[in-house]
């Protein structure tokens, strides 16, 4: 305490904290701890993870193997103690070393730029020197071309000489300090999410209404309103199985009344009361033939149509004739093998398609009618029926999230591609012009300064060298 | 004219420019390095309009609009962009630092992806977009990434050859360094040929010969004499490497290239490349997340891979103000950082899971 040069505990922590090398273990240790989560998958089942271990440690020290990894955490390393422990020290480390340097940065920052001895000017590492003839008026010549290259020119008498100096963003040495806080913005927007927002799932099936979602585990959250799965559909490129885009029609209720209705698709969610609700899966029920309505639309030849919902079973007319249709059978997903004869590929409804029997006055005839191949809606006799959906049996999965802190995290996100624009492509540009007047003429010492990109800073003292010269040649006439 | 025509013409641009780069390298005639800067600038003319020309055949075949038609949507177009800025940027530092030396380690990079790109025998069909990729931030995402990629490609090649440049003897730890750096390289490359000499008519696609074969003609090899004979020319190649490094310390000396002009390139091309890959990879890459997935940051294995990859890279330019860190410190970090990015490219894509798997549809 006496000496003053004593630290105390705190001052040693303090010094720790505020040390680039603790920030260089810190980025180390979170690299490299991270780089083992990528590779154990997270959350995943055990029987996974030895599967993974067994290519790294051999067949017999893979069941240890996962036993230590699960120990310390590695299978949810992101949400567990230690690494969270590690981002707190990183916030910790970035908040200190800011603070620390602040003030010597805040001075060079706000202290206003004033003239220095022709000794000092000599060792700055941008210079040029000239001469310029005639009496006087070099000043304020001086003055104007550092106004046409963007500068705000202060003059100052020196004992025997004159000097012109100005400073051009002074302020952008605090770039990185932006740079710095928007990382602790960023990190505040997610703790906001974390404890004021939720992530949880919705399997919807058409036509079902919800009041809750569901959190990892099952734990129910209620929404606050009552969400409906209109209808789910899967458009595809052209007649190929590549989905072009997974849809759902969406309502929102509150108190029974529709509030808001909505499509989503991947990329486009729909957002109420602060809930958003994100297309992610989609699925079928099994025994999919039993449990759904085809919908119709049956066109006579003369163009009387007429919307039907009819189950497999049900037997529907095509208005305006005496035609009846009856539905035999559903496949979700119809292909035809080499022998010509048709069958299900898979539970998913890919490829759906009905089988009818239609029975007139004078003629019978029967054939599957397939949902994406309007070809197929075309019957022998002219009539027509086209397979709109089949409804009721599929379900929408949607990833449901509630997250306050996101609009925060943005705003971090742009403080940060500002603070970094500001770091790495301006600079704090000084300029000195030393005037010394020597037998009816001016002998001129440019000295300059750039914190960064001194390269481009030199060009322009190249110009303004220029100038100088130029205008001199210009008063001698 | 179609766009793999011009693909094709811009390939054999750029092998005939690598081989006259060298060539320069070896006799010094001015005339041969005009004739490959030339080379080189024909064949980035001609991939810039196969890409168009690629642009405007997938708008045509996806009917998405122009800004989601952009090519750069599988593992093949971005590997073919990714030459284009690497060229690009090459060209840049060929006129602004009036050199060409650095030619002859550019190019064989671009060649070499040109090279792994016809041998692994990759789809190069257009292929219409998955819902996942349907939206405007496809475009500005994957192309800020693919420069900052290519820029941090330069600082990996200007770090190595400074390395090379600044270490003399074989116990110096940074010699090392570089000597089983560039010997890893090697013989990851040589192996891989093997394995694609061996297997190619075996195998449908290069996913799977990289997920299932990966080094089965070597390392891996049912028979235990294959393997142990390959580990065995594995470390010959890397004990070759480390014991006649001078030699090739000797040449890249012989450059017009100082040693300062190196450091000065790793720098700026990172300097480049970090605010690039911060504000298009990361930060365009969570926001579209947040908008597709409904999490902004999900430690996907890509997201995490591209997090480590930044932390390598803010080490590097926080490094440059630590006391003693200069030099050959900071260059070693600067190379470790691409064998990062690599990864994050291809490394995540090709062997671990997670969201980010258009690659290998």
């Amino acid at each position: 305490m006496e000496t003053g040069k004593q630290k105390t505990f705190v001052d040693k922590i303090w010094d720790v904290f505020a040390s680039v090398k603790l920030a260089a273990v810190i980025f180390a240790v979170i690299a490299l701890t991270s780089m083992v989560g990528t590779v154990l998958e997270q959350n995943a089942e055990p029987a996974k993870n030895i599967r993974i271990l067994v290519k790294f440690v051999g067949e017999a020290a893979a069941p240890a193997a996962y036993e230590f990894f699960s120990r310390l955490g590695f299978l949810d390393m992101y949400h567990s103690w230690w690494f969270l422990t590690l981002l707190f020290l990183f916030c910790a480390n970035l908040i200190i070393c800011s603070i620390d340097r602040l003030p010597r940065i805040w001075k060079l920052v706000t202290a206003p730029i004033h003239a220095l001895t022709p000794d000092h000017l000599e060792k700055m590492s941008i210079k040029r020197t000239l001469t310029m003839k005639g009496k006087g008026g070099a000043a304020d010549q001086v003055s104007a071309s550092l106004k046409a290259i963007g500068f705000k020119p202060v003059q100052a008498e020196m004992d025997k000489d004159r000097q012109v100096y100005a400073e051009k963003g002074n302020y952008t040495r605090l770039g990185v300090y932006m740079t710095h806080l928007s990382i602790l913005v960023i990190i505040a927007g997610a703790i906001i999410g974390v404890f004021f927002g939720f992530n949880a799932f919705l399997n919807l099936p058409e036509g079902q209404t919800s009041s809750v979602a569901y959190k990892e585990g099952g734990k129910e959250i209620p929404l606050g309103f009552d969400i409906r799965c209109d209808n789910f559909d899967v458009e595809y490129y052209g007649e190929s199985d590549m989905p072009k885009a997974y849809k759902s029609w969406l309502t929102v209720l509150q108190g029974g009344k529709v509030v808001m209705q909505k499509s989503i698709v991947v990329n486009d969610p729909l957002t109420f009361e602060g809930i958003t609700f994100y297309q992610s899966s989609f699925g079928t029920v099994p025994d999919s033939a039993a449990h759904g309505v085809a919908i119709l639309r049956a066109v006579s030849k003369d163009g009387k149509s007429e919307e039907i919902q009819a189950r497999v079973g049900d037997t529907f007319t095509i208005p305006g004739t005496g035609i009846q249709g009856r539905i035999v059978n559903f496949s979700p997903a119809l292909s035809v093998d080499q022998n010509g004869r048709p069958f299900t590929y898979e539970e998913n409804m890919t490829n759906p398609a009905l089988y009818i029997e239609f029975t007139g006055p004078s003629q019978r005839f029967s054939g599957w009618v397939f949902k994406r191949l309007p070809r197929t809606w075309q019957l022998p006799d002219g009539n027509r029926v086209e397979f709109l959906n089949f409804w009721g049996v599929r379900y929408t999965g949607m990833q449901v999230r509630k997250d306050p802190g996101v609009w925060i995290v943005y705003l971090g996100c742009l403080t940060m591609a500002i603070g970094l624009y500001i770091t790495f492509f301006m600079s704090h540009r000084r300029i000195w012009v030393n005037i010394s007047e020597e037998k009816g003429q001016s002998k001129v010492l440019i000295a300059a300064s750039a914190h960064r990109n001194r390269a481009a800073f030199e060009r322009t003292i190249e110009k303004l060298a220029g100038m100088l010269a130029a205008g001199n040649k210009g008063g001698t006439k | 004219m179609n766009s793999s025509v011009l693909f094709g013409l811009s390939t054999v641009a750029y092998v005939f420019a690598m081989i006259l780069y060298i060539a320069y390298l070896a006799f010094r005639r001015n005339q041969v390095g005009v004739i490959a800067t030339t080379l080189t600038m024909a064949g980035f003319v001609a991939q810039t309009f196969a890409i168009l020309l690629r642009w405007k055949e997938f708008y045509e075949i996806g009917q998405m609009g122009i800004l989601r038609a952009i090519p750069l949507t599988n593992l093949y177009e971005s590997l073919i962009f990714f030459v284009w800025c690497l060229i690009l940027a090459y060209l840049i530092i060929e006129f602004r630092y009036r050199t060409r030396s650095f030619g002859a380690f550019v190019t064989p990079i671009a060649s070499l992806v040109l090279a792994f790109i016809d041998i692994s025998g990759m789809s190069t069909n257009i292929q219409p977009l998955v819902p996942a990729l349907q939206s405007n931030w496809l475009l500005v995402h994957v192309m800020m990434s693919f420069i900052s990629y290519a820029l941090f490609a330069i600082s990996f090649s200007t770090g190595l050859m400074y390395l090379i440049v600044k270490t003399e003897k074989r116990n110096d730890p940074s010699y090392i360094f570089w000597t089983v750096t560039m010997g890893i390289f090697v013989i990851v490359l040589a192996a891989m040929g093997l394995d694609y000499l061996t297997f190619k008519f075996a195998v449908k696609s290069q996913e799977e010969l990289i997920r299932s074969y990966l080094f089965r003609a070597s390392f891996r090899s049912g028979s235990g004499f294959v393997s142990v004979l390959s580990l065995a020319v594995a470390a010959g190649l890397l004990y070759g490497i480390w014991r006649y490094g001078g030699v090739l310390r000797k040449i890249v000396g012989s450059f017009d290239l100082s040693a300062e002009t190196l450091d000065d390139i790793t720098y700026k091309s990172i300097a480049m490349g970090f605010p690039i890959f911060t504000l298009g990879g990361l930060i365009f890459g969570a926001i579209w997340a947040d908008q597709a997935w409904g999490k902004y940051w999900s430690w996907d294995p890509k997201e995490t891979w591209s997090l480590i990859t930044w932390f390598f890279y803010a080490f590097y330019l926080h490094s440059r103000l630590m006391r003693g860190w200069k030099g050959k410190k900071v260059a070693m970090v600067a190379v470790l950082g691409f064998v990062a990015v690599i990864f994050t490219y291809l490394g995540v894509n090709l062997l671990l899971s997670g969201l980010h798997s258009y690659g290998s549809q």
